[in-house]
C-alpha cells in the first residue's frame, strides 16, 4: 500500500555525518524515546486519551522522519490523524503495525551502529 | 565575516532525538546553542541568554510553541529576535497560526544542513538590518533632540542681540512666529538719535541656523549704526556689504528698510526683494511700495545702490510691510494664499480695522488650523505727530567736545585692491567717530563716494563721462569701467583726511590723489552746468560736491581733489526740522 522506504539510507549518511561521535548517542536516544512512545501509546488507548493519543503520535512522527525512517513517520501521522478525529477503534491494529515496523527500524539503526 | 558570525541560538523541542540532531547540527555550524524541552523553559531562560535566533517546536508539553513565541515577542520589545518554527505540519491552517503568534518563518523536518545554514544567514542579516535602523533611529531621535536644545540656546543668544527694539512702541504693530530666526525672517525697529526711527524687515534664503546666522550680523548692523545716528541709506550699504562677505553665493536677505520721520512726516522706503510694501493713506487709495532692488547680499558695493524713495505722509498714514510667508501661506488644499486674495482681504475691510489685524484674521481663515506652520512676518507702522511720538531714544549720548576732535589720518589703497574694496564704509566709519558728524552721515559719504569714484573711474581707469551721455551708454561705461578694472596694477588711490575742531564748530578736510593722468575738471563743470538733460546721469557729482563742501579744490593737474567741509553743532529741537 505504502510505497514509503522503511530507512532513508541518505538521510542517514548526513546525519552520520553531522553527528560523528554523537551518532550513537544519537540512534540510542531515538531508540529509547521511541520505545517509550509505543507505550505511551497503549496508555492512551487504555484510558481512551485521544488527545494523548494524537500527541504522541505527533511526536514519534517528527523524529521518526528527522531520524531517517520515512515509513514509521507515515504509520505515525495515520495514528496522529485518528486521534485528532477521536477515532480510537483501529488504533490498536495501528499501533502494532507501527510496532512492527518500529522493530523492523531498530534492527537495521543497530546495524549502522556497528 | 558577517556571513560566518557565531549566533546565539535557542532551541526549545520536547523530542531528546530531534534536539540532539538540531543542536549538534548548529553547533557545526560554529554556532553557540542553549537547548530546552519546552516553550515554558525557553521563555525563563530567554531573559538571561538574550538569544539572536529562536527556534521552536510548535507542539510541546507545558507550554506550546506558539505561546512560547508570543511570550518572547513581548519580551523582545522593539528588538527584532527571529523565531523559527520547527515542523512536520503540513496544514496550512496549522502554519498560518504559528505566523500569527508572530513566528518569522518554517524549519521542516527533516532537517536540511543546507537550508538551515540558508535560514539562519537571511535572518541573522535582517535582524542586523533592524539593528542598524533602530540604532540610526535613536541617534537621529538624539540628535534631533540636540538641535532642538541648540535652537532654544541659539535663540536667547539672538534674541540678546537681535532684541526687539522698540518693536513695542505705540506706532508698530506687528507678528512673527516665535521661532521665526529659523525660518530666516527678520524684523527689526530702532530709534534714532536724532527722532524717528529705523523698521527692517527681512526674509533670508534657506532655512534652520545657516539663516540664523546671517541674521546675526544684521541685527548687530542695524541696531548699532542706528543708534550712532547713521541714516537708513548707511544702514543698507553695511549691511549689503558685510552679508556679500559673509554670505556662500546663492544665499542672500530680501529685505526692506524704512526710515520714519515724524518731524518731517517723511517715510523713506528701501525695498529689495520682498512683496510690496502697503501704504494706507486717509481718503486715498492704498499705495503700492514695490522692490526696486535686488536682495542684500547680492550686490557689489559699487553697484549697490542704497537710495530710498520718499514719501511725505501726514499722522495716520499707516504703512504695512510684509515677508514672502505671507503670500505663500497654503491652505488644505495647498493653494497659496496669494496677491489676489490679500488684495481682496484688504478691499473688503472695514476702514477702522487696523490693516495687519485685517490681514492676520483673513489668513487664519484661508489656512485653517495650520498655526504650526506659522511663517507670516508682517509689521505696520503708523506716521504719528512727531510730539505724540515717545522717543525712547536718548539724546545724542556724547557732548559735541567728546569723541576725537584733532586728528589726521592717511588711507592710500593700492594696486589689485582698488578693484576689489571700497574703502569708503571704513573712511566714513572713522569720520561718524567725531559725535558732531554723526547727523550729517550722508553728506561726508556723498563727499567720500564722489572724490573715490571720480579718482576711480576718471583718474585710475581713465574713463570718459562722455560714454555715459546716454542711459545705453551707462551700460557701456560700466562694462569698460569693469574691464579696466582688471589692470590697475601699478596705481593708487590716496586719502588724507584731516580735523580739527573748537567750541561746537569744526572742520573736516577731505584730500584724494590718485596716480592717473589727471582730468580736466573745468570743462567737466562746463558740460555739467550747460547741459542738464546730461548732468541727469553723469557728473553731477562735482556740483554736489561743491553745493556740500565750502570749497572744492583740484590741483597737480586733476589728480588732486581737496573738499573743506565745516560744521556746526546743532542742539535738537524737537518739533523743527533738521537733517
Amino acid at each position: 500500500m505504502t510505497d514509503k522506504p522503511h530507512l532513508d539510507e541518505e538521510a542517514l549518511t548526513e546525519l552520520q555525518d553531522v553527528m560523528e561521535d554523537e551518532f550513537d548517542i544519537l540512534i540510542e536516544t531515538y531508540l529509547k524515546d521511541s520505545s517509550d512512545r509505543i507505550s505511551y501509546l497503549h496508555d492512551a488507548i487504555g484510558s481512551s486519551d485521544s488527545d494523548a493519543f494524537a500527541k504522541t503520535a505527533h511526536s514519534f512522527k517528527g523524529s521518526s522522519i528527522n531520524i531517517g525512517a520515512p515509513k514509521l513517520g507515515e504509520l505515525c501521522l495515520k495514528a496522529e490523524e485518528a486521534g485528532k478525529d477521536d477515532r480510537l477503534d483501529d488504533a490498536l491494529e495501528m499501533v502494532r503495525a507501527i510496532e512492527s515496523e518500529f522493530q523492523r527500524v531498530e534492527q537495521t539503526l543497530k546495524r549502522f551502529l556497528e | 565575516m558577517m556571513e560566518n558570525q557565531a549566533l546565539r541560538i535557542l532551541i526549545a523541542d520536547d523530542s531528546d532525538s530531534d534536539r540532539l540532531i538540531l543542536q549538534t547540527l548548529m553547533k557545526r555550524l560554529g554556532h553557540r546553542v542553549r537547548s530546552t524541552a519546552n516553550g515554558s523553559e525557553a521563555v525563563a531562560v530567554f531573559a538571561d541568554y538574550q538569544p539572536d535566533i529562536v527556534l521552536l517546536d510548535v507542539m510541546m508539553p507545558v507550554m506550546d510553541g506558539i505561546t512560547a513565541a508570543r511570550k518572547i515577542k513581548a519580551m523582545a520589545g522593539e528588538e527584532l529576535v527571529p523565531v523559527i518554527f520547527l515542523t512536520s505540519l503540513t496544514d496550512a491552517d496549522a502554519l498560518a497560526r504559528c505566523l500569527d503568534a508572530g513566528g518569522d518563518d518554517f524549519l521542516t523536518k527533516p532537517y536540511n544542513k543546507v537550508i538551515i545554514q540558508a535560514k539562519l544567514r537571511a535572518f541573522n542579516r535582517m535582524r542586523q538590518m533592524h539593528q542598524t535602523l533602530s540604532q540610526q533611529r535613536d541617534l537621529i531621535r538624539e540628535s534631533n533632540r540636540q538641535l532642538l536644545d541648540e535652537q532654544q540656546l541659539a535663540k536667547r543668544v539672538f534674541d540678546n542681540i537681535a532684541h526687539t527694539g522698540c518693536l513695542d512702541a505705540d506706532n508698530i504693530r506687528h507678528h512673527v512666529s516665535p521661532m521665526s530666526i529659523f525660518n530666516g525672517d527678520i524684523l527689526f525697529a530702532c530709534p534714532r538719535p536724532a527722532g524717528g526711527m529705523h523698521v527692517m524687515i527681512g526674509d533670508f534664503t534657506g532655512h534652520g541656523l545657516p539663516a540664523a546666522v546671517g541674521a546675526l550680523p544684521i541685527a548687530e548692523i542695524f541696531y548699532g549704526m542706528t543708534s550712532m545716528g547713521f541714516s537708513g541709506s548707511d544702514v543698507l550699504r553695511e549691511i549689503n556689504d558685510k552679508l556679500g562677505r559673509i554670505l556662500p553665493t546663492g544665499m542672500f536677505c530680501c529685505a526692506a528698510m524704512v526710515q520714519a520721520d515724524f518731524h518731517l512726516n517723511q517715510l523713506r522706503i528701501w525695498n529689495g526683494g520682498l512683496p510690496d510694501a502697503l501704504l494706507f493713506r486717509e481718503g486715498r487709495q492704498r499705495e503700492r511700495v514695490p522692490s526696486r532692488h535686488l536682495p542684500l547680499g547680492v550686490l557689489g558695493a559699487s553697484r549697490f545702490d542704497p537710495a530710498m524713495e520718499v514719501f511725505y505722509t501726514n499722522a495716520g498714514d499707516t504703512l504695512l510691510l510684509m515677508t514672502d510667508g505671507v503670500l505663500e501661506a497654503e491652505n488644505t488644499q495647498a493653494e497659496r494664499y496669494g496677491e489676489a486674495r490679500l488684495s481682496a482681504a484688504l478691499d473688503q475691510a472695514n476702514d477702522n480695522a487696523a490693516p495687519i489685524d485685517t490681514l492676520l484674521s483673513a489668513i487664519e481663515r484661508f489656512t485653517g488650523q495650520q498655526s504650526s506652520q506659522d511663517d507670516l512676518t508682517m509689521v505696520s507702522l503708523d506716521m504719528v505727530v512727531a510730539s505724540d511720538f515717545q522717543e525712547a531714544a536718548e539724546p545724542m549720548p556724547q557732548s559735541a567736545l567728546r569723541g576725537p576732535a584733532e586728528w589726521h589720518c592717511v588711507y592710500e589703497l593700492r594696486d589689485e585692491t582698488l578693484a576689489k574694496f571700497s574703502p569708503l564704509p571704513l573712511l566714513l566709519h572713522i569720520c561718524m567717530e567725531v559725535p558732531g558728524l554723526r547727523r550729517r552721515s550722508a553728506d561726508i559719504y556723498t563727499l567720500l563716494s564722489e572724490l573715490y569714484n571720480n579718482a576711480l573711474e576718471h583718474g585710475v581707469l581713465n574713463l570718459s563721462s562722455d560714454l555715459k551721455s546716454s542711459p545705453d551708454g551707462f551700460s557701456d561705461y560700466y562694462a569698460e569701467r569693469e574691464r579696466r578694472l582688471e589692470f590697475v596694477n601699478g596705481h593708487f588711490i590716496r586719502f588724507t583726511l584731516n580735523h580739527s575742531m573748537a567750541d561746537d564748530r569744526g572742520q573736516l578736510t577731505i584730500a584724494c590723489e590718485d596716480s592717473g593722468r589727471g582730468f580736466d575738471h573745468s570743462a567737466q563743470l562746463a558740460l555739467d552746468e550747460g547741459s542738464p538733460s546730461v548732468s541727469h546721469y553723469c557728473g553731477r557729482g562735482l556740483v554736489l560736491m561743491q553745493s556740500l563742501g565750502h570749497s572744492l579744490r583740484y590741483s597737480e593737474c586733476g589728480t588732486k581733489a581737496e573738499i573743506v567741509y565745516d560744521w556746526e553743532y546743532v542742539t535738537k529741537q524737537p518739533g523743527t526740522g533738521h537733517d
